[in-house]
């Protein structure tokens, strides 16, 4: 019997070793470990042994099933991995293939040029306030020192809807407006907007533009403070780099009036074609508020004074993105907008 | 203003300066220098010739074969091809290894068999703008004075040993519209004195009142006119310098009278005009207004229909110059004028402004009374006038002037104290720094219990209040010296308005749903102006459209949106997906301005999911648009209030439109373009929608509260039903919700078919319904309770039940 179990364990593993697939191998178990198998069998058969060979027996039917069991387990994993590594071949794919696009639009230029202007202004603690784009005569001109028959008129002709409105021309009667409603308390404000003029449209030029005005108005606003708010709004809207520097020039509601350029950002200063060989770019009109407008916005100019600044989002995307036609912003080609989607920086 | 460095040395000593730094400097300090115009750049062997013999060239008809001295031994022979060369001229000839503007390098040269050493110059050859150049000369040869020397260096006689600044003058610097004004400006940079022309003349025993009578019967349009008569003039051509410095200064000479009130407008920045005393034939000059339809033939030669409120000279029976505008050509000075008025006057800025917007006729005299010329200068003009007059073109200067004056000379007193000064500026600027800025201004002051009481001069019509006199001393201290500060308020938080935030989740949630944002233009059409408007409204119109297409303002974003559409599928982008945020505007609302409404509104057309490699294209639907319409209502917090139903609006499918209502009122429109109205465009099937999206984000959300996490299991039940055609979904939807008792969480449709293998007219719709309690497990048989009660009511209303 003993010798039948020795004979009986090699057939096992052989059957075992020979298995090529779990189907199989689990044939090999069932013929082998199985309730109507031959190990059964013999354990079945102990029976009829003598009482003092039993224990004997059955250590050794007990190895030989443990070892068979062993074996037949190893096998199964290894032919289960094996499996599985088949599986997986033949479910790979070509990771070279576009993945499936997630359909995004984005913003407008002009956009992303407005909301970093206004982030930035609203991080100083500004408010961004709007106004209407039909304004009257007064809130456009007269409330900003402008009375008519000015020469300064001249430097912007307008559309005019009656003798008293006409689309703004600027978003100057932002501050006029809220002037009125801040009734003498200080204040910190932007105005973002469209604004019109009589133009005819080419590269550089367009009826309808957008323009970015701030003000505020406290005691003892100084232009010094203009100065400083002017060069870090510089720094961070064209990098930590750039210097500013300020040239006297004229707006009939500022005092001293002047306007901002900042250090070349394309050749740092030294002449390049963005400066124009200057080493310098003119990017805003800013000044100290003139006395009569304030006075027409309820502040009294012995206790209040302010400053304003005012620039276009056109030209600084122009700048900024190299943009060569001012058209560009009103086409709404998708090859242009679509171009103003990722992060910078 | 064009300024010539040549002549600005008359009146300020700026030696050791170069051009480009005394430019610099005068930008920094305030006025804007355009461009440093070195004219003799370039320029090489340019001299003085003399046409010793001048015949025609055998080989060509319009070409001269020209002998010419041009300080060598032996003359050079040049060929000229310009009509008016002849011998004896004295011209300006080009050498061989000359060099001319633009590069151009004159070399020998054989023309038609004939040698030519050089070329024989015109003024645009040299560089001279064709607008500047004598009209004798403007087609030919420059013809320089007999008493040029052959050989001698051309660049210097005719003026192109210069540099012109360009300046760029903003409109408050009026004074710099003259040379003296830059020279003012120039000495209080440079720290210099400031030396004026010379006035003084000789006078003859005859007085001018004998000659002249004046009476000014607009005295406010008015206030000051100076008439000075010069006899015994001869009109000729103006000396070499004299021309040279107008062609400068970008004015083109004349004749010696004409070219002398020019000189002195470039000189003092005060217009003047010479009438020819004979000419005027009566000995009178009247200024008054115009009567309504009077006419006069300007120096243009155009006749002008005058009204009543534009001022006119006269000579006491019809007008003979247009006040500060322009001369009459029945008065002007002609080659055999005699005697000559030089009229020197203030005319209100506002009279002249007025005149010369509505003839539209600007000349460079209309731009400086427009501006307001120097009240103290305006005389002084008239004497150097004279005095030229009888320098350059023999004239006598009859005694005295005939003057008419109530004009206010006044300078403008200005008191401010150092410590505004300082307190405007952030700065620290010492007392005695800012008397020297004065002095170098030639502001006259005084200081007064520490203040500074200031007179400003009248050529300054900017100065008048105590902030000019800030800006005056920053901007020569240099704002280089202003420190940077931030301003120290009342710390006031800043931050979008929840309105301005929603907007911007409004355009950061239709950029995520796969639209891109443009910006078109308010202005359209009037014919377009009103299509697809939500509400009707009267136009806005503007008073002077520069054309029709943008002269009214849109009361729909789509238009223009539909254009950009268009533009982009011409251009092979045929999937276009664009929405717009931007106001409408709705005439007439308050204070007379139309009301002015914010929408939203997309376009969509082409291909809207798929396109990829994996699975077919779909294009856009209506439900597409619906969808995003739909998400951006839950995005504000507005699903609850928001419905839809069939809409209409011409432009659009009258079998797919639906009108967006907010809590029972219609905020806006979703539709496919009806298809006359694509083709029109030139478009493939479009869906569109626009949102009043001012109502939309004003409209209140209640705060956001979290609901706990269902502890308990839900159960889903499906229904499927056959009804006509026309009813509609929401109908049915509405029915479930009113009798599935409060269990019910959620209805949702999943499928609909509407296919062959329904009876004719019918369609089936499919409804999956979800019941949960928050507080315990459901039981079947609660739910088979509601889902009964939905049957029957659904069956009520003639919905067969699909098994």
């Amino acid at each position: 019997m003993e010798q039948q179990l020795q004979q009986l364990k090699e057939e096992a593993l052989q059957a075992i070793a020979s298995a090529a697939d779990v189907k199989s191998l689990n044939d090999v178990r069932v013929k082998y470990l199985g309730k109507k198998g031959p190990v059964t069998d013999l354990l079945k058969g102990m029976g009829k042994l003598p009482a003092e060979e039993r224990p004997k027996m059955g250590a050794l039917v007990n190895e030989v099933r443990g070892e068979v069991t062993a074996e037949l387990e190893s096998r199964m994993a290894a032919l289960e991995e094996q499996a599985v590594a088949k599986k997986l071949e033949a479910e790979s794919i070509d990771v070279t293939l576009p993945g499936t696009a997630v359909k995004t639009g984005n913003h407008h230029p002009l956009t992303r040029i407005i909301e970093e202007i206004e982030d930035f202004f609203i991080s100083m603690g500004y408010e961004v306030a709007e106004g209407p784009e039909v304004e009257k005569d007064y809130y456009n001109f007269e409330a900003l020192n402008l009375p008519k028959g000015h020469p300064a008129r001249d430097m912007q002709d307008s559309f005019y809807i009656t003798e008293d409105i006409l689309l703004r021309t600027h978003t100057s009667p932002v501050q006029a407006r809220t002037m009125e409603v801040k009734e003498g308390k200080p204040f910190k404000i932007i105005c973002p907007g469209k604004v019109y003029r009589r133009d005819n449209d080419d590269a550089t030029h367009s009826h309808q533009f957008t323009q970015i005005e701030g003000l505020v108005v406290g005691e003892n606003i100084r232009m010094s403070d203009l100065k400083g708010t002017l060069d870090r709004f510089a720094k961070k809207m064209f990098g930590e780099d750039r210097e500013i520097r300020l040239r006297p020039s004229y707006f009939p509601f500022t005092e001293p009036s002047v306007e901002m350029d900042i250090s070349c950002f394309k050749c740092g200063g030294s002449g390049c074609n963005v400066c124009k060989k200057t080493g310098w770019i003119e990017i805003l009109g800013a000044g100290m508020v003139h006395p009569n407008v304030l006075r027409m916005g309820g502040y009294d100019p012995d206790v209040h004074s302010g400053f304003a600044f005012g620039m276009g989002p056109e030209r600084i995307a122009m700048l900024k993105y190299g943009i060569e036609d001012i058209r560009h912003f009103y086409t709404d080609d998708l090859r242009f907008i679509g171009q103003f989607r990722r992060t910078e920086g | 203003m064009k300024v010539s460095l040549n002549w600005l040395s008359d009146y300020v000593d700026y030696e050791g300066v170069e051009p480009a730094e005394l430019a610099e400097k005068i930008t920094r300090s305030g006025i804007e220098v355009d461009a440093v115009d070195n004219r003799s750049e370039g320029l090489k062997n340019i001299v003085v010739g003399h046409v010793l013999e001048c015949s025609q060239h055998p080989q060509a008809d319009k070409l001269n074969i020209c002998r010419v001295d041009v300080g060598e031994e032996e003359p050079s022979q040049i060929i000229c091809g310009a009509p008016n060369v002849a011998a004896g001229q004295k011209v300006v000839v080009a050498r061989p290894g000359a060099r001319l503007p633009g590069g151009v390098k004159i070399k020998k040269a054989k023309l038609r068999g004939e040698e030519s050493h050089g070329m024989i110059c015109s003024l645009q050859e040299l560089g001279f703008d064709g607008k500047v150049v004598p009209k004798a000369y403007a087609s030919g040869i420059y013809v320089l004075p007999e008493d040029a020397r052959p050989g001698e260096d051309a660049l210097g006689l005719l003026g192109l040993d210069d540099t012109v600044l360009e300046l760029d003058l903003t409109p408050n610097r009026s004074d710099a519209l003259s040379m003296l004004g830059v020279a003012y400006e120039t000495a209080a940079i440079l720290s210099k004195d400031v030396k004026l022309p010379e006035t003084a003349h000789e006078e003859a025993a005859e007085p001018a009142s004998g000659r002249l009578n004046l009476r000014v019967d607009a005295s406010e349009a008015n206030p000051l006119y100076a008439a000075k008569v010069v006899r015994n003039v001869k009109v000729g051509e103006s000396p070499e310098w004299l021309k040279a410095r107008l062609m400068a200064a970008g004015v083109r000479p004349l004749n010696n009278i004409v070219d002398i009130t020019n000189y002195v407008l470039m000189e003092y920045g005060q217009p003047l005009h010479a009438f020819d005393y004979d000419r005027l034939a009566t000995g009178e000059i009247v200024v008054r207004h115009a009567s309504d339809g009077e006419v006069i033939e300007t120096l243009d030669g155009t006749e002008r229909k005058l009204e009543p409120h534009h001022l006119v000279i006269t000579n006491g029976r019809e007008p003979v110059a247009l006040a500060g505008v322009m001369g009459g050509a029945n008065s002007e000075v002609h080659d055999g004028t005699t005697t000559v008025v030089i009229e020197a006057a203030y005319f209100s800025p506002a009279s002249v402004r007025k005149t010369s917007r509505e003839l539209g006729l600007r000349s460079d005299a209309s731009t400086r009374f427009e501006k307001g010329v120097d009240p103290n200068r305006v005389a002084e003009a008239g004497e150097r006038a004279a005095a030229l007059m009888a320098d350059l073109a023999g004239g006598e200067v009859l005694a005295g002037t005939v003057l008419f004056d109530e004009l206010d000379k006044e300078p403008k007193r200005v008191t401010v104290s150092p410590d505004f000064i300082n307190e405007r500026l952030g700065m620290k600027i010492p007392f005695e720094e800012m008397e020297e800025i004065l002095r170098r201004l030639q502001f006259p002051y005084e200081a007064v219990n520490g203040q500074f009481v200031i007179d400003a001069p009248t050529r300054r019509v900017d100065i008048s209040i105590p902030e000019d006199i800030v800006e005056e001393i920053a901007r020569l201290y240099g704002y280089d010296e202003i420190p940077a500060t931030l301003p120290v308020t009342e710390s006031i938080p800043g931050g979008l308005t929840p309105y301005q935030a929603k907007r911007r989740t409004v355009r950061r949630y239709l950029e995520g749903a796969g639209l891109y944002q443009a910006i078109t233009y308010s202005l359209t059409s009037e014919s377009e102006s009103q299509k697809f408007a939500l509400e009707t409204a009267p136009v806005t119109r503007l008073l002077m459209p520069m054309s029709e297409e943008r002269s009214t303002l849109r009361q729909s974003l789509l238009p223009h949106l539909l254009e950009a559409v268009t533009y982009n599928t011409a251009r092979q982008t045929n999937s276009v997906a664009l929405y717009e945020v931007g106001s409408v505007f709705l005439g007439e609302g308050e204070d007379g301005l139309p009301t002015e409404v914010e929408h939203a509104a997309g376009a969509v057309t082409g291909e809207w999911s798929g396109g990829g490699w994996q699975d077919g294209q779909k294009p856009v639907d209506f439900y597409a648009v619906k969808g995003i319409v739909e998400g951006l209502a839950e995005e504000l917090g507005l699903s609850e209030k928001l419905s839809f139903r069939k809409g209409e609006m011409d432009g659009l499918h009258p079998g797919r439109t639906a009108d967006v209502l907010l809590d029972g009122e219609r905020v806006g429109i979703i539709g496919q373009l009806h298809p006359s109205e694509q083709k029109a465009r030139d478009l493939k099937e479009t869906i569109v929608f626009e949102l009043n999206l001012q109502q939309l984000l004003r409209e209140e959300t209640e705060a956001l509260i979290y609901t706990p996490v269902p502890k308990f299991p839900s159960i889903s039940r499906d229904i499927a039903l056959v009804v006509p055609k026309a009813v509609q979904a929401a109908v049915l939807e509405n029915t479930i919700r009113t009798h599935a008792g409060k269990t019910l969480k959620d209805v949702r449709i999943f499928d609909v078919y509407e296919g062959d293998r329904m009876e004719e007219g019918m369609k089936s719709i499919a409804f999956s319904m979800t019941y949960l309690d928050p507080e315990r497990t459901l039981t079947d048989e609660e739910v088979s309770e509601a889902h009964k009660r939905i049957v029957s009511a659904l069956e009520a209303e003639g919905a067969q039940i699909r098994n």
